[in-house]
């Protein structure tokens, strides 16, 4: 708590309001005081008397976009959720317990994926949900796969890993575990392809951005140190921790030290997303790619707020740019509007599509293939509301890819 | 003598400060008809320009037993009669490596002849309970200190008395005292707004005008040698600290840090300015620089805090003797009856003591102009709560919220309640408009403003900040000056002197950020200037002029 007090950069705050301007709630929820009120100003209340927290901070996204917004470099993100770790009275909910532990319902759901993913799409299930756990019944569920990366990885990449002369460590998450295990797959073939063994963690707990956000900070604490002590581990090997999730990695670079005092300052400049590794092996020299002659695809990049918040998009996008078949289109940049957990509640559902509906009528109005994101999050909820198939930039760089070709490229 | 019932008073009580205010209050509840006249607006003086702290009377326990014993009884008044305007903070007095930890006992036997409850308690306690402490102290004594708010209680005593009959006229200067014979037997007002004059009579006329009552009191006749003390604070951005911080020593500068409000204080200097200086105060560099170097002793975070404002009050203490510090000096209570004084009948000066004992003073006055009015009802100030902290049932009805008038409380509609207690009620958040916020940093909703203006006495910007703390905050009225401006043309239907006011206030802002002016503070009066001059036009307006 200590970080956490010595915080003072709502001091800087010259009330230029801006954030509010860029706040995705803001534009659309009247009810949500907007980040400098919930922030900055709502601080020095809460310096007085714990009293004066309102509850109204839970419509925050934790988008971060104030932040980036601010041109006085006040942390009002992390203001914000602070004070609903530190104040807030309110009990999670079962529902709460549900959404934030991603891995231990992965788990169960894993091993029942046919029933659980044809159970949670009839409706008298759905509507069940709404009624009891207050999980909105028009909200459609990404589906569980049968068998998570972990598994397949063991079973089947492990033994060809050591064929390597050069590492890297993959932190995979929840959703390339159980919901999406291609995902990992396609990790796996490009980072073999350039030359690199993959490596699991020793030990991988779900990041915790959802238990953050639900306000369990106690369990997203403990499950950090497990992460940040096998990311140690493997940095010290010299391997850098690779993802493939933009959220994970902000996650576990900035929330863990501002939200939850997990100090990474050894490892954070080794976690990063595989675009940027990759795209730094090209833009270096030191890796070539190839890709298939025949792969044609109009792609539109949507930048995730994290990915916003990082500054990262021009790894991702600049890589995507590299293969000769895409006709690139890269869309405003603008909160999609689910954040996690957050649009899943049926309290936020309403609010959670009306800030995506630009979003959502940008992508209809310019009949792409697909949609390039690098958040799961994203993904399921610009699916959901336009029917459009969402691909991981790792993915879809895997599906271009000539592994033949590139391999050889890169002996 | 051209007198008739309307211009006619019992009492005419001349200084808007707390101790006018009180006086005012207490004669309108013993039934006199009473009138508060104030040059220009409430808490203008050395009311609205101190700590804001409410002394357990430990501070003055070794010097002074009959002010500590005074402060520990009004403290404990205070604490049931004006709640709303009170917080009960407590306050610690820390010995520092270069500080006489022998001190500490004389300290605590002075405090506990005085009544006052004083306790050692462990250094590492006083670092528990406090924070941001300075890590180094030795010994730390707990006494009942706090904070008070000396706008909201003036502002509560004002009212109290209008709500008892009383007639308050702010911005109306007495130019001078209309005799028979040696008696006073009214004053002559000029109304500073509109420029006219007015004669109002009355049996007794009290002198309750802090350091101006030494004119005052030359205007009737009478001596009153008053010693101006000047004592510089400053203002920070947040508070550092949730007990008052002292120092465990003879009283000394700047060795006092209040948490008020949203903001805590530094202060005092002290030094003697020639009473030609005292309308016109200014904080100087070295002033700035002592109170930021003693108050890092308090605590250490203040070196690295932004500072919102500085400000300088003129201590109303009655010269005794020529001690060069003004420190020595009692500030006990002078009640002065010009009658057997000095031979004018009919004028009382009611001076010395301080925020803390101002009701009791205002009692001592009062009694001694009910004993000339052969009036014989018994001072109540003492029981009777102040509008706002009424009822003890509802006590703690802050975290109570089924008394809001708004539908979800929310932080405006909390803090509202924190400045106005019982009467917020009263505050329209009917609908969306009027819970939007003018004073986004100190949450002032349109409502509160309205209900300012139209119950409070608002003529402009700088009466409203009195009234609602508008301007205070971190902004110092960046956002909320022009939006607060635009409600009060709408309620005095006149654009133009809105716009003189709104230009008066940004530059009275200035005025108290001028002298630590920078970081933060100099970014914020430079983006305040580019939005009002660049983009308002403010400077053109006043060019015009």
């Amino acid at each position: 708590m200590e970080q956490n007090k010595d915080d003072k950069s709502f001091e800087q705050c010259i009330k230029c309001t801006v954030c509010t301007v860029y706040c995705p709630v803001t534009a659309v929820n009247p009810e949500y005081p907007g980040p400098k009120q919930a922030g900055p100003d709502g601080e020095r209340y809460r310096l007085k008397n714990p009293y004066f927290y309102d509850d109204s901070l839970d419509f925050c996204l934790n988008c971060k976009r104030c932040e980036v917004a601010c041109p006085s470099n006040v942390k009002i993100g992390d203001i914000i959720q602070s004070a609903r770790l530190k104040y807030s009275k309110k009990k999670p909910k079962l529902r709460d317990y549900m959404l934030a532990n991603t891995d231990i319902m992965g788990s169960l759901a894993t091993t029942f994926a046919p029933l659980v993913n044809a159970s949670l799409k009839l409706s008298p299930v759905k509507s069940l949900m709404d009624q009891v756990l207050s999980i909105d019944h028009r909200r459609t569920f990404p589906a569980y796969s049968g068998q998570k990366f972990e598994t397949w990885f063991k079973k089947n990449a492990v033994g060809k890993q050591n064929n390597f002369n050069k590492y890297v460590s993959y932190f995979h998450g929840c959703y390339a575990n159980y919901n999406y295990p291609k995902l990992g797959k396609d990790f796996v073939k490009i980072l073999n392809a350039i030359g690199y063994g993959v490596r699991l963690l020793e030990k991988e707990k779900c990041c915790g951005v959802a238990l953050i956000a639900n306000g369990m900070a106690a369990q997203a604490k403990e499950q950090a140190e497990i992460n940040m002590a096998s990311a140690r581990k493997a940095v010290q090997s010299g391997t850098p921790v690779l993802t493939t999730s933009s959220t994970c990695t902000f996650t576990m670079r900035d929330e863990y030290p501002h939200l939850l005092q997990v100090d990474n300052t050894d490892v954070r400049d080794n976690i990063m997303l595989a675009t940027k590794f990759i795209f730094e092996l090209v833009d270096s020299g030191k890796v070539k790619l190839s890709f298939k002659k025949e792969y044609q695809k109009r792609i539109a990049y949507h930048t995730p707020c994290h990915m916003e918040k990082l500054g990262w998009a021009i790894y991702s996008t600049s890589l995507l740019q590299m293969i000769p078949g895409i006709d690139f289109i890269m869309l405003d940049s603008q909160c999609c509007g689910i954040a996690g957990t957050y649009g899943f509640k049926k309290e936020n559902y309403p609010y959670s599509q009306k800030i995506g509906e630009p979003l959502f009528k940008q992508i209809q109005g310019l009949n792409v293939d697909l949609v390039a994101t690098d958040c799961e999050t994203c993904k399921w909820q610009i699916e959901m509301s336009t029917g459009v198939t969402v691909e991981n930039p790792i993915s879809i760089l895997a599906d271009a890819l000539d592994v033949e070709e590139t391999e050889r490229l890169n002996k | 003598m051209g007198e008739n019932k309307r211009n006619h008073f019992d009492v005419i009580v001349i200084g808007g400060g707390i101790t006018g205010a009180g006086t005012a209050r207490d004669c309108a509840l013993r039934g006199l008809k009473t009138l508060l006249v104030e040059r220009s607006d409430l808490t203008t003086g050395a009311t609205g320009r101190n700590h804001g702290l409410l002394h357990s009377g430990a501070r003055y326990a070794v010097t002074d037993q009959e002010s500590a014993t005074e402060c520990i009884k009004e403290n404990m008044i205070l604490r049931k009669v004006a709640r709303h305007c009170v917080e009960e903070t407590d306050g610690l007095f820390i010995t520092l490596p270069e500080d006489d930890l022998s001190f500490q006992n004389t300290f605590i036997d002075a405090c506990t002849r005085a009544g006052i409850r004083a306790e050692a308690i462990d250094p590492e306690e006083a670092k528990r309970l406090e924070p941001s402490v300075n890590k180094t102290l030795i010994g730390a004594v707990r006494v009942p200190d706090g904070s008070v708010d000396p706008f909201r209680l003036t502002t509560a005593n004002a009212l109290d008395a209008r709500l008892h009959g009383a007639e308050v006229l702010t911005y109306h200067e007495v130019i001078d005292f209309i005799k028979d014979g040696k008696r006073v037997v009214g004053v002559k007002l000029l109304n500073n707004r509109t420029k006219e004059t007015v004669e109002i009579f009355a049996y007794i006329t009290i002198n309750a005008g802090g350091i101006w009552g030494h004119r005052i009191a030359a205007m009737a006749g009478a001596t009153v040698n008053m010693f101006p003390a000047k004592g510089a604070l400053l203002i920070f951005g947040h508070r550092v600290n949730n007990l008052v911080l002292n120092r465990c020593r003879k009283p000394a500068d700047a060795d006092i840090l209040v948490p008020g409000d949203t903001i805590c204080v530094i202060g005092t200097t002290s030094s003697r300015v020639p009473y030609e200086e005292i309308d016109n105060m200014q904080v100087t560099p070295e002033e700035v620089d002592l109170l930021l170097r003693e108050g890092e002793k308090l605590a250490p975070c203040l070196a690295n805090t932004r500072i919102l404002r500085a400000y300088a009050g003129v201590r109303p203490l009655v010269a005794a003797d020529n001690d060069p510090s003004g420190r020595s000096i009692s500030r006990g209570i002078v009640c002065l009856d010009h009658e057997t004084r000095d031979d004018i009948p009919g004028f009382i000066t009611i001076t010395g003591g301080k925020l803390m004992t101002y009701r009791l003073m205002a009692e001592w006055a009062t009694d001694l102009a009910c004993k000339k009015l052969g009036n014989t009802k018994k001072c109540q100030t003492a029981e009777i709560c102040l509008p706002g902290s009424e009822s003890e049932q509802e006590e703690g009805s802050e975290k109570n919220n089924k008394n809001y008038s708004v539908p979800k409380p929310n932080i405006g509609s909390r803090a509202a309640e924190g400045r106005h207690g019982t009467r917020s009620k009263k505050i329209s958040a009917d609908n969306r408009y009027d819970r939007s916020l003018v004073c986004e940093c100190e949450e002032v909703s349109i409502g509160e403003v309205n209900y300012a203006i139209e119950e409070l006495r608002v003529h402009n910007l700088i009466n409203l900040r009195r009234r609602t703390r508008v301007g205070m905050g971190t902004c110092q009225g960046e956002l909320c000056a022009c939006r607060a401006a635009g409600l009060l043309s709408k309620a005095n239907g006149c654009a133009e002197k809105a716009q003189e006011d709104l230009a008066d206030f940004l530059n009275e802002r200035w005025h108290g950020m001028y002298p630590v002016a920078w970081n933060e503070t100099l970014c914020e009066t430079q983006f305040t200037s580019w939005i009002y001059e660049g983009v308002c036009g403010l400077d053109l307006f006043a060019e015009q002029k």
